[in-house]
């Protein structure tokens, strides 16, 4: 197995991750983007661990997961938030921040 | 010989689960049903899980499949159930300038693969003949990485009071 | 007598199906996935799937069964029937082997049999019941779900595999229930029983991680047994080796499990607000098949609880107490129901009791008897419910107000509606006589006359509510949509059984049609059901003597010492280090009492109470009595509507205190809503909002008072004297510059990560090139 292969699976889901936080208007959809994102992350840190023979890179692949879930709680909670204030999860309705 | 078997097969494994992996990653951001999008998104989760076993990483894919898998995608799930999100398809799931992405995320990938491409080219990972224990992990995240787990048992706590301040009614 | 540990006894027959019983599980699994994908595609929506591959698992579930017959035939009379068992190790990790494979012994194919069969029927009257309906796929694949994972805990062979199956049935049960979600006292139904059972499931857990720890290390040395394998761990509970507390702990962590998945009070307020899905769901999953996991779990690790909870000691144990609540108090409540499948709801949560009490009595056999005939006699009765809703009632479930005379518009409906009632109540020579009155004389025989007297006064209420629910709804006069009246039915369209286009379709063909049998797709298995529900009690006819034995035969595992190393011999050898002295002729084993000498044991030795007319004819005269007090008073409250009992609910205190109890469902559901979740909420939003208010800005509000003291000085001397000059003249510059770029700032989310990637991605590119 070479280095590179998982590297650029990585890669490929982190693009696509961030193609769906553009892309996307829906909230929890964006969130879902975000875990595509952090999961690349993950794999690219478990395929260093594993190159350079340390556990360092599953203690930081494990944090990930611990923070993904408390942004997915905290996330979630915002998208029920808005949902009560505004009866719509549409995220480009909420532009309050124009300039 | 049964060293370059296994070999095979790992790739062989790696290639499947990693065209499973794209096409579902793919339709979490295609897809215009919510409740689909969620379950190709499980299974991008385990194709990961999967991986992490191929990186001889068997104490992240149990944490993977039982936090993402089985925490977080109920949670998406809930989610979108109390949101009322139509259980069906929709229409204006994107935005209007959904097409910005993919020169976004083209230009990304391209610099990306050049730089992995160039500085990893064909090295080889070293074959996975010493997994990492669960006691090598504690080690570490009892050791020297101490300070950064405390912080986050400080963000999950947080994150619990948070969610709850956030979505109870008043 | 202590024979060589190395004599053979007769080896046993192994066939094709009793090694392949794991593909039981396995063809539903796949069918489920091929419904899933392709149902909606197919000419019958998926459906002809579903009952392909139920029908396959019951071909292979028959020949199963057919071949453990063989195999027990061939054993001796005292040998152990050793249970055909076939491991895969799928997972390895620090030591540990995790297993998954099949543990075939006359436990499991009687209840494989059972749930294959009853799917079967139940998938093939869904054809017709649901057809139509717009999440028809749907159904079919959650249905074929389900019996895959009932399936697979029946023929699990550690606890792993058993909790897979046993949380896929609790999905399952989840979706089906909700299948009508629009409705929204439908989709609050199925989340009730999701979390009610989730709530038991927490034991499952602990039990078996309990177990696990405890046992792992003597099955290891002892059986080469991992500590989740079934097996190993009814032998180290047999074993005389655990520590009376952890097996107590584990005991009872499991029987919370039970308790939950087989409505045992006071966890069985689920099960009737279940009846919420359809009809054929109500049938298979909570009358039949899925409620009966909680008494299969006992039923297999029955030595954990045996040991554990000391069944047949002097003292009563908490099954027998908890089972004998459960009798009377789900019975009581059938008689203020005006709901058909609400009736018929608790008479299983009753029934279960039975089985409970069963168990906690010592009476295996009988109460896994139970499991077999109810199965079908409630299974049939539910599907004669469906069949009045669906043809004669406009899918209306009220018996006070839209049923009654109908036995003449539905004779076959009727008939097995009759055989079944019968049945349930335990009515000579029909099958619940056979394995209730089993259950209570066991309980009797084995010293427990407290609840065997609870056991009879629970079959007097059975007969009594099974008959006033027979008068309502098949005889008196017909009222609402059985009468025809067409208002009722749009009255309570809210409240019942209304599927929208299935209805609307229905309401065309059927609207002047009246009351009518319902089509071949139900009345067919309706009546293969009643056959059974009349004959499956000679299965075990006691009454008949021995010879009619035959699930003892079959099921009953002997309880004989084995010789450990048996396990090394591979599937069909069994070794006996000690066989029962000549002269008692029956058997005396050590097991479940004493250490068993140099050996294991795999079942505890339970005694069988022998059969008399006499007690048998003492309950057959209280169901009599039942069924005729039930009759009369029935008669003249509904049908001649005599004015002494009309109303006396009303007039009478006592009466009403009562009847309110009972409306109220003994104010569980309040007290679980009020007491249990808001105790918990309650405080949790207090807490955070303490935390809120008092540190979090007690905090800001320290930091804030600092920060203007600081303010103050800086901004009196230097803010408005030094740098007031420069900011103006930035000001300008930024205004200017704000002005071209304000278009950036569209306030959208999308433009903002499109921008922060884009920048990003040139960054990349710029150190790449750097770089190269």
């Amino acid at each position: 197995m070479l280095t590179s292969q998982f590297l650029l699976l990585g890669a490929i889901l982190f693009c696509i991750g961030v193609y769906g936080v553009i892309a996307r208007k829906n909230a929890v959809l964006v969130l879902m983007s975000i875990e595509l994102i952090l999961n690349s992350v993950n794999i690219n840190l478990l395929a260093f661990a594993l190159r350079n023979g340390s556990a360092d890179g599953h203690t930081f692949a494990l944090y990930i997961i611990a923070v993904a879930a408390a942004e997915v709680g905290v996330g979630l909670a915002m998208v029920l938030l808005i949902y009560r204030n505004r009866r719509s999860i549409g995220l480009d309705e909420l532009s309050e921040l124009r300039g | 010989m049964i060293a370059a078997e296994l070999l095979v097969a790992q790739n062989i494994g790696f290639a499947v689960i990693s065209v499973l992996m794209v096409i579902g990653a793919l339709r979490v951001v295609t897809t215009r049903n919510v409740v689909h999008a969620a379950l190709w998104l499980v299974v991008v989760l385990s194709g990961a899980a999967a991986q992490y076993v191929l990186l001889a990483a068997e104490f992240v894919a149990v944490t993977q499949v039982l936090v993402y898998i089985g925490a977080v995608m109920v949670l998406f799930l809930f989610g979108t159930m109390l949101t009322r999100a139509r259980i069906g398809t929709e229409r204006d799931l994107n935005n209007s300038y959904a097409r910005l992405g993919i020169p976004v995320a083209g230009v990304l990938f391209a610099a990306m693969a050049i730089a992995l491409v160039s500085s990893f080219g064909d090295e080889q990972l070293p074959s996975a003949a010493r997994v990492v224990g669960v006691p090598e992990i504690s080690d570490q995240i009892f050791g020297p990485y101490l300070l950064p787990f405390w912080a986050l048992s400080f963000v999950l706590l947080a994150a619990i009071i948070g969610a709850i301040v956030l979505a109870r009614k008043d | 007598m202590i024979l060589a540990a190395s004599e053979i006894l007769s080896p046993l027959r192994d066939g094709w199906f009793l090694q392949h019983a794991w593909l039981t599980p396995v063809i539903p699994t796949v069918g489920f996935v091929l419904i899933v994908l392709f149902g909606k595609r197919m000419p019958k929506k998926g459906s002809e799937i579903g009952v392909l591959s139920l029908l396959a698992s019951l071909v292979l579930a028959s020949g199963a069964a057919w071949q453990w017959i063989q195999r027990v035939g061939d054993a001796g009379e005292e040998q152990f029937v050793s249970p055909v068992v076939r491991t895969w190790t799928w997972w390895q990790s620090g030591g540990v082997e995790f297993t998954i494979g099949q543990h075939v012994d006359g436990l499991t194919v009687v209840v494989l049999f059972v749930v294959a069969f009853i799917s079967t029927l139940v998938q093939v009257y869904s054809l017709e019941y649901l057809r139509g309906d717009r999440r028809y796929t749907h159904f079919f694949a959650a249905l074929t779900l389900f019996s895959a994972g009932m399936l697979a805990m029946v023929v699990a062979e550690d606890m792993i595999l058993f909790l897979l199956g046993w949380e896929i049935m609790g999905l399952c049960s989840f979706m089906l229930i909700g299948h009508w979600w629009e409705d929204g006292a439908n989709s609050r139904a199925a989340l009730k029983a999701f979390f009610t059972v989730r709530t038991g499931d927490v034991g499952l857990l602990v039990g078996i991680s309990v177990l696990f720890f405890a046992a792992n290390e003597w099955t290891t040395t002892h059986l080469g047994l991992s500590g989740f394998s079934i097996r190993g761990v009814s032998a180290w509970a047999l074993s005389g080796e655990p520590n009376s507390t952890v097996i107590l702990v584990a005991a009872i962590a499991l029987f919370v499990a039970a308790i939950g998945k087989s409505g045992q009070f006071p966890l069985h307020t689920w099960l009737p607000d279940a009846m919420a899905g359809p009809t054929p769901v109500s049938s298979l999953l909570h009358s039949s098949t899925m409620v009966v996991a909680g008494v299969f779990l006992v039923a297999r690790l029955y030595p954990v609880f045996f040991t554990g909870l000391d069944i047949l000691g002097p003292s009563s144990n908490v099954i027998m107490v908890i089972a004998a609540i459960t009798i009377v108090i789900a019975a009581a409540l059938a008689f203020v129901q005006s709901d058909i499948k609400r009736v018929l709801a608790y008479s299983t949560v009753s029934q279960l009791g039975y089985m409970m009490l069963g168990l906690g009595a010592g009476a295996w056999l009988p109460a896994v008897f139970h499991i077999f005939t109810h199965a079908f006699f409630k299974a049939c009765l539910f599907l004669c419910a469906g069949s009045v809703s669906h043809s004669a009632s406009h899918h209306s479930f009220d018996m006070k107000e839209d049923m009654g005379g109908l036995r003449k518009h539905m004779p076959v409906t009727f008939a097995a509606w009759t055989v079944s009632t019968l049945a349930l109540c335990g009515v000579f020579p029909f099958s619940g006589f056979f394995s209730k009155d089993e259950i209570i004389d066991n309980v009797g025989g084995n010293g427990y006359t407290f609840f065997m007297v609870v056991g009879l006064g629970g079959a007097f209420l059975t007969a009594a509510y099974m008959t006033r629910a027979t008068y309502l709804t098949f005889f008196g006069a017909a009222r609402g949509a059985a009468a025809g009246v067409h208002e009722v039915h749009d009255a309570h369209a809210g409240a019942h059984d209304v599927h929208d286009t299935h209805a609307g379709a229905h309401e065309a063909d059927d609207a002047h049609a009246g009351p009518h049998e319902s089509g071949i797709l139900i009345t067919a298995p309706i009546a293969i059901l009643a056959v059974l529900a009349i004959f499956s009690g000679l299965f075990n006819a006691t009454p008949f003597g021995e010879s009619w034995e035959y699930m003892k035969k079959w099921v009953e595992p002997r309880a004989v010492v084995v010789a450990s190393e048996s396990h090394s011999g591979g599937p069909g050898e069994a070794f006996v280090v000690s066989v029962p002295s000549a002269e008692s002729g029956h058997s005396e084993s050590p097991c479940g009492k004493e250490t068993p000498p140099e050996g294991v044991c795999y079942a505890p030795q339970v005694s069988h109470a022998t059969f008399k007319w006499s007690k048998a004819l003492i309950s057959l005269a209280v169901v009599f009595a039942g069924i005729v007090l039930s009759w009369v008073l029935s008669a003249a409250l509904y049908g001649r509507r005599d004015p002494r009992l009309v109303g006396l609910t009303q007039r009478n205190g006592l009466a009403r205190a009562g009847y309110r109890l009972l409306a109220n469902k003994y104010y569980l559901d309040d007290l679980y809503e009020r007491g249990v979740v808001g105790s918990i909420t309650g405080p949790l939003a207090r807490g955070a909002y303490w935390f809120n208010q008092r540190i979090l800005d007690g905090i800001l509000h320290g930091v804030a008072g600092i920060s203007r003291a600081v303010a103050q000085v800086v901004y009196r001397d230097i803010d408005q004297r030094l740098v007031d000059g420069a900011v103006n003249a930035s000001a300008d510059v930024t205004k200017a510059a704000g002005t071209t770029v304000q278009p950036i700032q569209s306030g959208r989310v999308g433009h903002y990560g499109a921008l922060l990637f884009a920048t990003a991605a040139v960054a990349a590119l710029v150190f790449v090139i750097l770089n190269t």
